[in-house]
């Protein structure tokens, strides 16, 4: 009897062999032989030879196993088999034995190559093996090539017959009187007949593999711990997928032997025989091609053994490689401008769960004791005390006399003790497709039952507000919140590894904000300036004014000049550069080409081209390369918070007043459109006259498509463009457009003037009905209307018909979304499973986990691409501009 | 050997002068001892190219030759990589 207790013996495995299990261990590991098919008795007991034969180990509560003694929480389970009545082929291995079945001879079974060229290969193998494994494989595929193409045996001169394999399990020869069937049995003559000295050039160990074991006669059945049947409330019990499938095999099996017995005809036994064969492949693998897949009486597919470890789901990639973690929380994240970038707001509800493992020293002892003063349930507390001394675990829930605890704190306890404010935390929003997805924070407590996240955080994680969870994860040990706070701190991650651009910075408010506060006409009172300093945080005097009298005011690019480093130089075009705004100089008129000179802000707006997130190259990038991930976030900190604070002053808001233009701008759109409609006419008429001149290489058809589609698009645009010069420059839909905050020119124009022409598949709209898109259209109408062109726009509304066409268009990106993301996520997965072992070593190279070359420099350069200029590793331009004056017209890129 | 290894077409020479063929060059023993102890690996820790591979054969090189192989790199201009010549 075997016994698994408390004082097992605990051994450490040193390897793992996956061989073929030969029949001598099923034999001997077989606890119960099983004969019939019945599950249970009509009294309910279980059917002794049945698949639920007791001994295969117990599983009720209760219950003693007949082989080992044991209750339930101590058997092992133990296998059982079933002697097959004529053998089968183990599926996964036939395409092995098909090698072994070209390779060898018919009659004498050696393998088909003359003894000197044998002798040679096994040598060149043996080398090949120790320092080219992988070559060792290709050698071995040519060396089965080269013996499946002998058509004569050199040994015993027999002739040989080309094989013809059906996955999963058949196997014909083509003989000269025709093609024959190999039954297992004929099968398992020819294996057993392969010499061992030969096997390892067919790719098989002789140590470990006999060919003849991919043949079974004997059925292996796992224990009933494998396939445990479910007892249902109504009392009723269901057996698992396994037991039917093997109640099948059992029940073909019977048949077959019974065929046998009764010496029926062969071609009847050939077929149970066949039947049989499926049924263990299907056992084995369901899915399995060319096989009758085992159904439930509802025709769904049974889970066999393979469909249990294969997917995503399956025992693998579900259970082995999926780890779960305590000290984990999740919840909705919500907006906080006010905390830091570094930092996340945690609810005190999670505080009080999530703890730390804090040992009590000479130095915090103090402070340990306020925790346990304090309690579980009262923030900030401890939950549990191990005591140095006595080695025991004090659970706080139990105990009345918190005081006498805290008294007796020593050095060296443990005080299990709650989250507190700068605890480093790993903080993650899936998917998680980046480094950048797992972030270290720095704790603040907050009431509420949110995380907190400073909206400028939102890039990396790709998040927003709408309902978004991110999950949260408190680090036990001083290493590793050492280590998260040096390597995952959110202030590191300012620039993306990527390409070394900002994946932080300002988005939407932010960006409106610096524009409104860095615009020329923006003069800002005492009053207003202090407010605004306030919010940043600002310690230190107040510059000069511009204007002294007659009142003092001060301009936005003074204020924001505060916080830019004393040398800190720039130029660059601001996003508002473009259209009637384009300058290429810094004597520019718009205001729309950024100068810094010594930290002076001299001209030019702050919009997304300065200060948002994912621009390379912009004013916070530059300061995070130059002056450090500190610097950049402590502008992120205290400026940004201004631009925040400067929409609180002047208010950002919308309505339909914004979208309007006036009468005469509206009559304007309507001429163009109306030009527009009379051309394309003549082109239509023009196109059935036959007049109309094909382009070279198009046909007339896609002539006038594509003349048509040229018209409508310089219709759009110049309809955009007369709707924006109606427009006021500080409406607030135009000014978040214009900065790059949210919308595009696009955008406008569909609410002020148009939506354009509907796009599907990349053409105009064109299916629906036969000839045209809607009935309400006649048929081989090409006009605009008839296909997809919206003369209306949101603000005055859309007709019938364009909505439609619009609802078209849209689906289709929606349609694409779905598409795109499961199959780049497949992509990816498939990537980083092949590239996650490869590492930078320390001499330079790109290695792989066997130590061969990848790369003989990482990336060729040697650069660090997070350290870089958007990927370049060094910038001369920026170089020049760095160390020499700013020049009279700074004319470069 | 097993079949088929060096097939006896001959190969259009002027791939060489291709533009996307990068420049091949086999070294000679001394420069590839120079080459193995300054990237600090063992012949078998090099990638491989295929005797079969057109530039190879035209080149002449017999398996266990190091080529060396000059890229052009977006990154660094030009790259410089090393693979051992194998039989398949």
């Amino acid at each position: 009897m075997v016994y698994i207790g408390e004082d097992r013996e605990d051994y450490i495995i040193k390897s793992i062999v996956m061989r073929m299990l030969p029949p001598r261990e099923i034999n001997k590991m077989a606890r119960v032989t099983i004969t019939r098919p019945e599950l249970y008795e009509s009294d309910g007991s279980p059917v002794p030879g049945g698949p639920r034969d007791p001994h295969f180990g117990a599983i009720e509560p209760g219950e003693i196993c007949p082989v080992c003694g044991n209750t339930r929480e101590h058997c092992p389970g133990h296998f059982g088999r079933l002697e097959l009545a004529r053998p089968v082929i183990v599926p996964y291995y036939s395409d092995h034995i098909y090698y072994m079945l070209q390779a060898t001879c018919r009659v004498c079974g050696r393998l088909l190559l003359p003894q000197e060229k044998i002798d040679r290969y096994k040598i060149i193998l043996k080398k090949l093996k120790k320092r080219w494994p992988l070559l060792a494989e290709a050698f071995l595929k040519e060396v089965r090539k080269e013996a499946a193409a002998t058509m004569e045996c050199p040994h015993c001169k027999s002739r040989q017959f080309k094989i013809r394999y059906i996955r999963p399990i058949l196997f014909y020869e083509e003989r000269p009187e025709g093609e024959t069937r190999l039954t297992p049995i004929d099968i398992r003559e020819r294996l057993e007949a392969i010499r061992d000295d030969e096997l390892e050039l067919l790719g098989m160990d002789p140590e470990k593999n006999r060919p003849e074991w991919a043949v079974i006669s004997t059925l292996p059945v796992p224990p009933l711990a494998v396939r445990p049947p479910i007892t249902l409330e109504t009392g009723l019990k269901s057996e698992d997928d396994l037991t039917h499938a093997l109640v099948e095999i059992i029940r073909q099996n019977k048949r077959l032997s019974n065929l046998i017995e009764s010496s029926a005809p062969e071609t009847m036994i050939e077929d149970a025989w066949l039947a049989l064969q499926f049924v263990i492949a299907a056992y084995i693998d369901n899915e399995l091609p060319n096989i009758y897949p085992l159904t439930h009486k509802s025709q769904r597919m049974m889970k066999t053994l393979a469909q249990r470890l294969k997917g995503k789901e399956g025992r693998l990639r579900g259970n082995l490689s999926g780890k779960r973690v305590n000290f984990s929380s999740r919840t909705v994240i919500s907006p906080d401008p006010n905390i830091g970038i570094n930092e996340v707001g945690v609810p005190v509800e999670v505080a009080k769960v999530l703890t730390f493992p804090m040992r009590v020293t000479p130095y915090n002892i103090e402070e340990a004791r306020r925790y346990v003063l304090n309690g579980p349930y009262k923030w900030p507390g401890a939950t549990f005390v191990y005591k140095k001394r006595t080695g025991k675990q004090i659970d706080l829930r139990f105990q009345r006399n918190y005081k006498q605890l805290a008294e007796s704190l020593e050095v060296g306890d443990i005080v299990e003790r709650h989250m507190i404010d700068g605890d480093v935390v790993l903080f993650n929003r899936q998917p998680s497709l980046h480094r950048m997805s797992i972030l270290a924070h720095k704790v603040r407590v907050m009431p509420y039952k949110t995380f907190r996240l400073n909206p400028l955080v939102c890039p990396p994680y790709n998040a927003d507000f709408d309902g978004d969870e991110m999950n949260l994860h408190l680090m036990r040990s001083q290493e590793a919140r050492a280590e998260a706070e040096e390597l995952l701190l959110v202030e590191k991650h300012i620039r993306t590894p990527r390409y070394g651009g900002p994946i932080i910075g300002g988005r939407q408010d932010y960006v409106s904000g610096a524009y409104l506060l860095t615009v020329k006409n923006r003069l800002l009172t005492e009053k207003e300036v202090i407010d605004l300093l306030g919010a940043a945080g600002y310690k230190g005097e107040l510059p000069e004014p511009a204007i002294l009298a007659p009142r003092k005011l001060w301009t936005g690019k003074q204020i924001v000049s505060l916080f830019l480093p004393d040398d800190f130089n720039y130029t660059g075009r601001a996003k508002i550069n473009s259209g009637p705004l384009a300058c290429d100089s810094i004597d520019c008129l718009h205001d729309s080409y950024i100068a810094i000179n010594r930290g002076k802000l001299l001209i030019g707006v702050f919009d997304k081209a300065a200060i948002g997130a994912e621009v390379p190259e912009n004013v916070l990038h530059k300061i995070a390369l130059e002056y450090g991930d500190a610097k950049a976030r402590e502008l992120l900190d205290t400026m940004y918070k201004m631009f925040i604070r400067m929409l609180d002053l002047r208010g950002l808001t919308i309505s339909l007043s914004d979208i309007d233009i006036p009468r005469e701008a509206r009559e304007e759109i309507q001429k163009l459109i109306r030009e527009a409609k009379t051309e394309i006419e003549k082109l239509i008429s023009d196109y059935r006259a036959g007049r109309l001149e094909p382009i070279p290489g198009r046909t007339l058809e896609e002539t006038l498509e594509q003349k048509i589609i040229g018209r409508l698009n310089s219709l759009f645009s110049e309809a955009g463009k007369t709707a924006t010069k109606y427009m006021d420059p500080f409406n607030d839909v135009f000014v978040m457009a214009k900065t790059g905050a949210r919308g595009s020119e696009v955008n406008i124009t569909q609410m002020v003037a148009l939506l354009g022409q509907q796009v599907v598949r990349g053409k105009r709209v064109s299916r629906g009905f036969r000839t045209r898109t809607l009935a309400h259209f006649k048929p081989g109408d090409l006009s605009p209307e008839a296909k997809g062109f919206v003369k209306g726009n949101f603000r005055y509304g859309l007709r019938p018909t364009e909505v439609f066409f619009h609802a078209a268009a849209g689906r289709e990106g929606l349609v694409d979304t779905a598409v795109k993301t499961s199959q780049s996520g497949y992509m990816q997965r498939r990537l980083m499973n092949a590239e996650q072992d490869l590492y930078v070593a320390y001499d330079g190279t790109v290695r792989d986990s066997y130590g061969h070359l990848v790369q003989v420099r990482y990336g060729e350069d040697g650069a660090d691409p997070m350290a870089t200029y958007h990927g370049k590793a060094v910038n001369v331009d920026r170089l020049i501009e760095m160390y020499g004056e700013i020049r009279e017209s700074t004319n470069h890129r | 050997m097993p079949s088929k290894t060096r097939s006896k077409k001959r190969i259009d020479y002027r791939i060489l002068e291709h533009e996307l063929v990068p420049q091949h060059r086999v070294l000679s023993f001394e420069e590839a001892v120079e080459v193995l102890k300054r990237l600090g690996v063992k012949p078998h820790q090099l990638p491989r190219i295929s005797i079969n591979d057109p530039v190879v054969r035209l080149l002449g090189a017999k398996p266990g030759d190091i080529i060396e192989i000059k890229r052009r790199s977006p990154t660094a201009g030009e790259a410089t990589y090393y693979r051992i010549v194998v039989v398949f």
